[in-house]
């Protein structure tokens, strides 16, 4: 564990200073900063993540797909930091309780990038990629149904594994789960 | 002719169309002006049914591509001219690999387009998965592709480990391989037995389950179990390899070659086979890589991309083996890929096999594995460590990555976020069988009824990894 303290040392004295300053080991994160200002660069355990603002992941998306054959998005996933007591700061980056986490994958450069935009409970919305990346379509309705946040653009913004009628949106942190109470033979119908 | 106008006439009344200030009774004879609204009333009905809605959201519907034939010049059924139904297939049904639903629409036989609902088997493994702590984890993920168990433990151990930093031991990085490949055995011998029945050679059920079960009996042997085997854990694997496990191995692998070739000469050169697979369910790489389509669907469409090789884990950079693919992407191709993928995979087991380093089966840190159980009866420590490993687990430093390996289904992938306690705060799995079944949309539309069973089956969905 010590070591774990050490890179996250190093990880303060890179960023401590003036950001864009530092340079960015990945040429692609360095290309999205540079068209994108305010987005901060992180390493995270050897992988390149970009921290952006919501407002321009269609835009980014457009762009690693045009310009830098990023030819697959891969994963779409949504965390919710609600519980996260010591949750890693960035600096630069102002932490909101959802994080957006896009997985971009370039098969003709074998490299890979993560895209991470800070969403707010007030307003949960994102701009939907799947205009851009039609794969996205999936993870998106299963992004709003089990957090909540709606995908601004997309084609079909449903339930996807929850059914139609649920309330709620399970894996949010303070989501109970099993708030669905257990029956037994007899009790009346809980709908 | 004038029973359409008629009839169309009756709906732009119904639907007081604008513009027509004709008295138009019922029983109107089509005239030129009452034929220019029924035209366009025509345009507008068929808007609307374009933009119908269902309970399952906006259907976007596609315009008719065909005029119905109608025999005998009656209307049948008792309905507009050529309007498509909307079918559903399942959630039960025994060609689609769990509880998938299918809405279809169809016209006459032929399907214009497919949706999958999906959500059938969704049983919240993510939310449980931030229950559990990083010890009991594996239990849970293994659940996720019950047809291909190991890989779903790699890479959530995987995914762990890169969070402690921890490197395991070169022996359990060669003993995971080599259960990772004999899961992919598994898993293929799965397919071309249901695959078979779904296309009507019941007999390859029989013939796929036979081999398939005498992988499972070595998964017994090692793991204790024949599925779910919880066997690959942060820190390496679960136990070391039993006795007399290489002769075993080479045993199954060759009994699988065996019935790999009956296979291939059972069904790729038979008639009927071909007759059945061949240029159906076609998809281009163009369309699989934007609809995030990985595994043997994109490699079938002439693009050999198989992260074992583009980006090694574990130690495939150190086993030789072939990536297969095909060039056509048809229903044949992919069932030809998952035939052949078999043959390599043999060939890493071989490799394992000969090159098994000797060793340790985990990684001897008494935080994160647990002691052996003979030291638990002599060493008062021994007993502390393993009951705080098992009550308490280990601590993760916050952070977090994304780990992908290739599963036999395509790339699966681990999210995970800590935040410096035993229980992951997001434990997110990126299941390919969920991203694969929009390829439906694509190789499924203008098939018949009949082909759709073909291309769900050809797609390999296991439900238990698309609904989580």
């Amino acid at each position: 564990m010590a070591d774990d303290t050490a890179r996250e040392e190093d990880h303060e004295a890179e960023n401590d200073g003036d950001v864009a300053a530092e340079p960015i080991s990945d040429e692609v994160a360095a290309a999205v900063v540079a068209r994108f200002p305010g987005s901060v660069f992180v390493e995270s355990h050897g992988q390149p993540v970009v921290y952006v603002d919501r407002s321009v992941m269609a835009d980014l998306a457009a762009m690693l797909r045009d310009e830098e054959q990023f030819t697959m998005l891969v994963d779409t996933a949504v965390v919710d930091h609600l519980l996260d007591g010591t949750r890693v700061a960035i600096p630069g980056v102002v932490a909101e309780r959802f994080e957006v986490v896009v997985n971009f994958l370039s098969h003709t450069r074998n490299r890979r990038i993560r895209i991470v935009a800070e969403v707010p409970l007030a307003d949960p919305t994102v701009p939907s990629l799947t205009p851009v990346y039609p794969g996205a379509n999936f993870p998106e309705r299963e992004s709003f149904d089990l957090f909540g946040v709606t995908f601004e653009g997309h084609p079909d913004m449903t339930r996807i594994l929850m059914p139609d009628d649920w309330v709620g949106h399970p894996l949010r942190k303070d989501d109970a789960a099993a708030r669905v109470p257990v029956t037994f033979k007899g009790d009346p119908s809980p709908r | 002719m004038s029973d359409v106008v008629n009839n169309s006439m009756n709906e732009a009344d119904n639907d007081a169309v604008a513009g027509n200030d004709a008295v138009a009774g019922n029983d109107a004879v089509a005239g030129n002006d009452a034929g220019n609204d029924a035209v366009s009333a025509a345009v507008i009905k068929e808007e609307a049914r374009l933009e119908r809605q269902t309970d399952e959201g906006a259907q976007q519907l596609r315009p008719r591509t065909r005029e119905m034939v109608i025999a005998g010049g009656g209307m049948w059924p008792d309905d507009e001219l050529g309007d498509t139904m909307i079918i559903n297939m399942g959630p039960q049904h025994p060609s689609t690999h769990g509880v998938l639903r299918l809405m279809m629409e169809l016209d006459g036989e032929d399907v214009l387009q497919i949706k999958p609902v999906i959500g059938y088997l969704h049983t919240g493994m993510e939310k449980t998965g931030e229950e559990l702590t990083y010890v009991q984890g594996t239990t849970n993920v293994t659940r996720m592709d019950y047809a291909s168990n190991f890989a779903n433990e790699l890479v959530y151990s995987m995914a762990v480990e890169r969070l402690l930093d921890v490197e395991v031991p070169e022996r359990a990085t060669w003993i995971r391989m080599l259960m990772c490949e004999l899961s992919r055995i598994a898993s293929h011998l799965l397919f071309q037995a249901t695959n078979g029945m779904d296309m009507g050679a019941v007999s390859m059920l029989l013939y796929g389950w036979r081999e398939r079960e005498e992988v499972l009996r070595v998964f017994e042997m090692i793991t204790g179990l024949r599925m779910n085997c919880n066997y690959i854990r942060p820190g390496g694997v679960a136990a070391d390899l039993p006795d007399g496990w290489e002769q075993r191995i080479l045993d199954v692998c060759e009994l699988v070659a065996a019935g790999v070739s009956d296979y291939d000469e059972m069904l790729t050169q038979n008639p009927i086979w071909l007759e059945r697979t061949v240029g159906l369910g076609v998809i281009t790489t163009e369309q699989c890589l934007e609809l995030s389509i990985t595994g043997p669907i994109l490699r079938s469409t002439g693009f050999a991309w198989d992260l074992r090789k583009a980006q090694p884990y574990l130690a495939y950079d150190q086993v030789e083996f072939d990536t297969i693919y095909t060039s056509n992407g048809d229903v044949f191709d992919r069932y030809r890929i998952r035939l052949y993928e078999i043959l390599e995979s043999i060939k890493i087991v071989r490799q394992c096999v000969e090159k098994m380093p000797a060793g340790d089966y985990r990684v001897q840190d008494k935080k994160l594995t647990p002691p052996p159980r003979a030291r638990i009866d002599e060493s008062m420590e021994a007993l502390i460590h393993h009951f705080k490993l098992f009550t308490e687990g280990f601590k993760v430093p916050a952070g977090e990555t994304y780990v992908p390996i290739e599963s036999p289904r395509g790339e699966i992938g681990c999210y995970m976020v800590s935040d410096g306690s035993a229980k992951p705060v997001r434990m997110h799995i990126r299941g390919p069988s969920f991203y694969n079944l929009q390829s439906i949309g694509p190789m499924g539309s203008d098939s018949l009824v009949a082909d759709a069973v073909a291309i769900v089956s050809s797609i390999d969905p296991i439900l238990g990894e698309v609904d989580r």
